[in-house]
């Protein structure tokens, strides 16, 4: 293990690095923040000093603490978002390669309607008709996402599932459950962490892009992609303060984006 | 032949599940339509007026059909917001689209396919790895970033290029291309970046091929070999590839749209979307979509045509 | 210069494990003006890597380490892209082992012939084509005059690989490097080829390289036989002296594998244990895939189910173990009636019934060790765990000639193929079966390799009295192991019986040809085949 990590590339430590900050932050947001997450405590768009970091927002609160807690709520959003989504996914995807049949073709089905859709107008029309409360957003963006990781798994499962291995196992007369959790599960893992990665880097991206929409997480919550909204007048004054929570969206996609490469390239290299 | 009706079938059912869905999911507001849209304080006759109005009094299949017929005829009911009729909203906004969208793919599709295809050629050189490294940054940035940085160096520093994309119906072409150059420029970053790291896959994949090393082995130049060999193997894959890609293109439309404020069919699903305005998102949400499943099954049939495993002789 | 070509002290070295490592040591040989020489081996050997260093040409991550080679007075080694590329195909051609990979799906197949004499420069499109025309003629393949306007997924295996030698020729060439052109094809497609290859070398005098594993087939083509094994010279020589008086012991084990085993005494009749009657089964439900088959095995006897691809001895397998449920006929088991879908049948009639296949790579989880692997059966039919598990997979280690400390939690993926096998054996044995299919079992190992396999089985029946079913295209292994043969051909049973009757006239005209089609060491074999072939259509 730590043999891997000490041959790694430059790329992978800078992505590795990139990630535990943000978590860090994530988790102990409440200690690291100097002010409330809502408090307003100065000058609207002052720039940096001492006293707050990065300067304020548009209505005066230390954006530095508004960075810290949108990190949280956006990143911890998108955890949940993207782990209900890979179960979800991942499970059903696994069924339908073991079962093939009726159930298979069922879900197949569902799953090629749903990504007919563009996802970004799709979630758009279902959050008119039901609101953007939180479980909402995680509810929908968790099933538009799940169809990509059903189709990925799928794919993965059914290329394990033609191995005779597995048809020794059916013969023996193992069932559904065995089949999926000691044949099917350990030989799909390394493609399916690689995906969970990239699936992470795109609901964080979709839920920051509909937060900058004005349609994910609701004021007075932070949320990168809100703040970028919220302070994107003050550019036209020369003022680039929406570049911040924007770039810091940007680098932590970056940096998981690196690790995955470095874990694709790994277990690639390594496959017999 | 009969695998291209099949499916082009399959694609018009989905569209016509789709439009299903779309008018469903209307009829699953927790409440009461009216009363969610026009709110607490509303008397009950106003309600009932708003109702009418909507036919929601009508039983839901008929009121589905009436809904269909209509749209195919191009009557989509009017706004909730301003009463306006929707396809007048709509009309010439998803033509502003169309020509973002157009402009954009015409420059982004040529650039990841000649970028892919050198980064294949020349892979794990410094040339292929700059490429990646720069491909990997814009597809994790997300477009609204790309677009505030543009405009800040471009719009803002250096005075260049406007930051409101301002369009009138009325304006000469060259001026048009002008005021869009920011958002295509966007839209082009992204779409670029994720067209040609699939492109560069694709290629490789086919250059592994064993008849290539066959041609190699019968002593023919290289590039004859990528002109005769790889590349008529490849236009299939590469097909797959940009259409599985325009989805970031739709997708980057109704953002680009909204930062630079630019009177498109994104910016209006958007705005109605923030303002309930239903018959305008339903309406709007349907015509995204027919065009992207149709943008789909043009694809699929090219990538079809080009394959050359399903080249008969008839001889 | 008498030699056409000359190598001497070839090293090549390939890159693995973040290293130049070689694989190829110091191999020296020459070739004559229209001399075949053979160049055989087990995988891993060496022959295709030094069959395309002939002409200058290493696969990707292998390289050229060291040594000469001489091309007709020219060097290829150190020589420029240049010179390579202008011999290549022109001066020396190479006809690959899958046909089917190695032309262009988008090319008509005349065109992908005409491609190389025409960028030489040795004729005009027009020239080559009409050549073509001829040398598919002269390969006897069908409708020559047309065949070469279609794409390559039109054409067969066997007229694929044809086409592909026609295509070496194309340029006129001085040697042909074949690599291993028939092993992918059935035995009597196999004999097409190889006389396409005699009339190609004997008749239009060109040099050859023969890379194979068989030595049978080798011994029909080549004046001479390199023996090769890791990369290294075992022994030159002559092939009919090679054959009559083999130097090295490796050479000897090679030339015994097709050695008949002593006859089993045939003992009285033994009860059934598996009776299959007129089952048919179908995949689309519109054509079947099997019909009218009738088949018995009896207690302790192995029963070798033969024929070549298409023949549907993989399916009747799917069939009897209930993955593809037959449409008509019944299957009993042990004197009870099986139902036809897997998921009907009960534990214990799963248990008896046990499956081997072909490709120990894929016939065993890689993310599990050997101990889970033999554990599972113990534990789901007779819930054997803890210790009483670990000794009886120790026992099984045994049985199977596999030291137990060495191997119990080995991952699988660390064993080579035959260990592979025999762990697969032992899954088997765990379950304590009456009756176990082999399918193909030893048609993906090296020729050593499948015979220890081969005399493992054959020890294992003597001590458990099991029966085997076991599927095979290879007669050479049918007729060391079989007590019954049945021979299949396209879905129905051509011919069955015991051993003796069914090698001995008069047979089933496909059993004649079949029987036929098997090389024999004798040199002479593929000629007196041919000459009475010819002799046949006068």
């Amino acid at each position: 293990m730590f043999k891997l990590l000490r041959q790694s590339p430059l790329s992978a430590r800078i992505g590795m690095g990139i990630v535990i900050v943000n978590a860090l932050v994530a988790v102990f947001a409440p200690l690291i923040a100097p002010y409330g997450e809502t408090s307003v405590v100065g000058d609207v768009w002052e720039s940096f000093s001492t006293q707050f970091y990065l300067g304020t927002d548009h209505l005066g609160r230390d954006l530095f603490t508004r960075m810290v807690y949108g990190g949280r709520n956006t990143i911890v959003l998108a955890f949940i978002t993207t782990a209900i989504s890979f179960l979800l996914g991942s499970f059903l995807g696994f069924i339908s390669a073991v079962k093939k049949g009726w159930t298979d073709q069922l879900l197949s089905r569902a799953v090629d309607i749903i990504m007919a859709f563009p996802t970004l107008i799709f979630a758009l029309m279902i959050l008119s008709v039901l609101g953007s409360s939180i479980p909402t957003l995680i509810f929908t963006i968790a099933i538009l996402d799940s169809t990509r990781v059903y189709r990925l798994s799928r794919a993965v499962a059914m290329d394990i599932e033609v191995m005779e291995f597995v048809e020794a196992a059916r013969l023996r007369g193992e069932g559904l459950w065995w089949l999926i959790r000691h044949e099917i599960l350990p030989n799909a893992l390394p493609p399916l962490i690689a995906e969970f990665g990239l699936r992470f880097c795109f609901v964080f991206l979709f839920i920051a892009s509909l937060s900058f929409l004005g349609l994910g997480l609701q004021p007075p919550l932070a949320d990168w992609g809100g703040m970028v909204r919220e302070n994107s007048g003050a550019i036209t004054f020369g003022i680039f303060i929406p570049l911040i929570p924007a770039g810091a969206i940007a680098v932590l996609t970056v940096g998981v984006n690196m690790i995955v490469d470095w874990f694709l390239h790994l277990s690639s290299g390594l496959h017999e | 032949m009969t695998l291209i009706f099949k499916r082009s079938g399959a694609s018009l059912i989905t569209i016509f599940i789709i439009s299903l869905i779309i008018f469903i999911g209307v009829e699953l507001l927790p409440g009461d339509v009216a009363e969610t849209v026009l709110g607490q304080g509303a008397t009950p006759e106003t309600v009932e007026q708003f109702r009418k109005a909507l036919k929601l009094d009508l039983p839901p299949h008929i009121r589905y059909f009436t809904w269909l017929n209509d749209f195919v005829h191009g009557e989509f009911g009017n706004s909730l917001a301003n009463g306006r009729p929707v396809s007048e909203l709509i009309g010439w906004r998803f033509g502003n689209t169309l020509f973002l969208a157009l402009s954009t793919a015409l420059v982004a599709i040529p650039l990841a396919i000649i970028l892919g295809m050198l980064a294949a050629f020349y892979r794990n050189t410094f040339f292929d790895k700059l490429i990646s490294t720069t491909t990997l940054s814009f597809i994790s940035f997300p477009e609204f970033f790309i677009a505030y940085i543009l405009i800040s160096l471009l719009s803002v520093k250096f005075n260049i290029f406007p930051s409101l994309a301002i369009t009138q119906p009325n304006m000469g072409l060259g001026s048009k291309i002008y005021s869009i150059i920011l958002p295509s420029l966007t839209l082009t970053c992204v779409v670029t970046a994720h067209m040609m790291r699939q492109t560069r896959a694709a290629i490789i994949n086919v250059l592994a091929s064993a008849y290539i090393e066959m041609a190699e082995i019968k002593g023919i130049r290289r590039a004859r070999i990528i002109m005769l060999h790889a590349f008529p193997n490849s236009l299939s894959p590469v097909i797959n590839v940009v259409a599985v890609n325009l989805a970031y293109l739709i997708v980057g439309v109704v953002i680009v749209e909204v930062v630079f404020v630019y009177p498109g069919l994104g910016q209006l699903l958007v705005d109605s979307v923030a303002k309930r305005d239903l018959p305008v998102v339903q309406a709007s949400g349907l015509v995204f979509s027919i065009v992207y499943i149709s943008l789909n099954l043009f694809a699929d049939i090219l990538a079809m045509i080009s394959n050359p495993k399903l080249r008969q002789s008839h001889i | 210069m008498n030699n056409l070509l000359e190598i001497k002290n070839l090293y090549i070295e390939a890159h693995y494990d973040e290293k130049w490592q070689p694989i190829v040591h110091n191999i020296s040989l020459d070739l004559k003006r229209g001399e075949v020489l053979g160049l055989i081996g087990e995988s891993g050997a060496g022959k295709s890597t030094i069959g395309l260093a002939a002409m200058g040409y290493a696969r990707q991550g292998c390289r050229l380490a060291s040594g000469s080679i001489n091309l007709d007075g020219k060097q290829l080694f150190g020589a420029s892209k240049q010179d390579l590329r202008r011999i290549r195909g022109s001066k020396i051609s190479y006809v690959a082992q899958s046909a089917a990979a190695s032309f262009n799906p988008a090319h008509r197949v005349i065109k992908q012939y005409a491609e190389a004499p025409v960028h030489h420069g040795v004729m005009s499109q027009n020239e080559a084509e009409k050549e073509a025309v001829e040398i598919y003629r002269r390969l006897f393949l069908p409708d020559p005059e047309k065949i070469g306007f279609r794409y390559p997924h039109e054409l067969s295996g066997g007229q694929l690989q044809r086409a592909m030698v026609a295509m070496a020729m194309s340029c006129h060439p001085d040697i042909i490097v074949f690599d291993e052109p028939t092993t992918a094809l059935d035995v009597t497609t196999q004999i097409e080829v190889l006389a396409a290859v005699k009339e190609i070398t004997e008749k239009m005098n060109k040099a050859a390289l023969y890379i194979t594993h068989d030595l049978a087939v080798v011994a029909q083509v080549a004046h001479r036989i390199m023996v090769l094994r890791n990369g290294r010279l075992v022994e030159v020589n002559e092939t009919r002296e090679l054959i009559k008086n083999p130097k090295e012991k490796y050479t000897r084990e090679l030339l015994n594998v097709r050695s008949l085993r002593e006859d089993k005494t045939i003992m009285d009749k033994m009860d059934v244990i598996l009776e299959i009657k007129d089952v048919a089964a179908t995949y689309t439900g519109y054509v079947n895939v099997l019909e009218d088959i009738d088949l018995t095995v009896r207690k302790g006897r192995t029963v070798a189910l033969v024929g070549e691809s298409g023949s549907g001895k993989s399916t009747l397998a799917k069939v009897i173990t209930g993955l593809l449920p037959a449409v008509k006929g019944s299957i009993r088991f042990l004197g009870k009636e099986l139902s036809p879908q897997l998921k009907d049948r009960q534990k214990q009639d799963l248990r008896k019934m046990q499956m081997i296949y072909q490709m120990p790579d894929t016939a065993l989880n890689p993310k599990q060790t050997v101990r889970k692997v033999i554990g599972r059966p113990l534990e789901f039919y007779f819930g054997i765990r803890g210790q009483k598990a670990e000794d009886r997979i120790r026992e099984l280690l045994v049985d199977i000639e596999l030291d137990p400390d060495h191997y119990i939690g080995r991952l699988t993926t660390e064993l080579s193929g035959g260990e592979k096998q025999r762990i697969c054996i032992a899954r088997a044995l765990a379950a304590e079966p009456e009756l176990i299919i082999c399918d193909e079992v030893t048609s993906a190992l090296d020729q050593l390799v499948a015979e220890g396999i081969l005399d493992l089985l054959q020890e294992l029946q003597n001590k458990t009295n099991m029966s085997y079913l076991f599927i095979t295209h290879d007669l050479a292994t049918v007729k060391a192991i079989a007590d019954n043969i049945v021979i299949m051909l396209q879905g129905k049973i051509v011919e069955q019986g015991e051993k003796k009757d069914i090698l001995a006239p008069p047979h089933h005209e496909y059993t004649d040809k079949l029987l036929a089609s098997v090389p024999e060491m004798d040199p002479d074999w593929l000629d007196n085949l041919l000459e009475k072939r010819a002799s046949i259509f006068i």
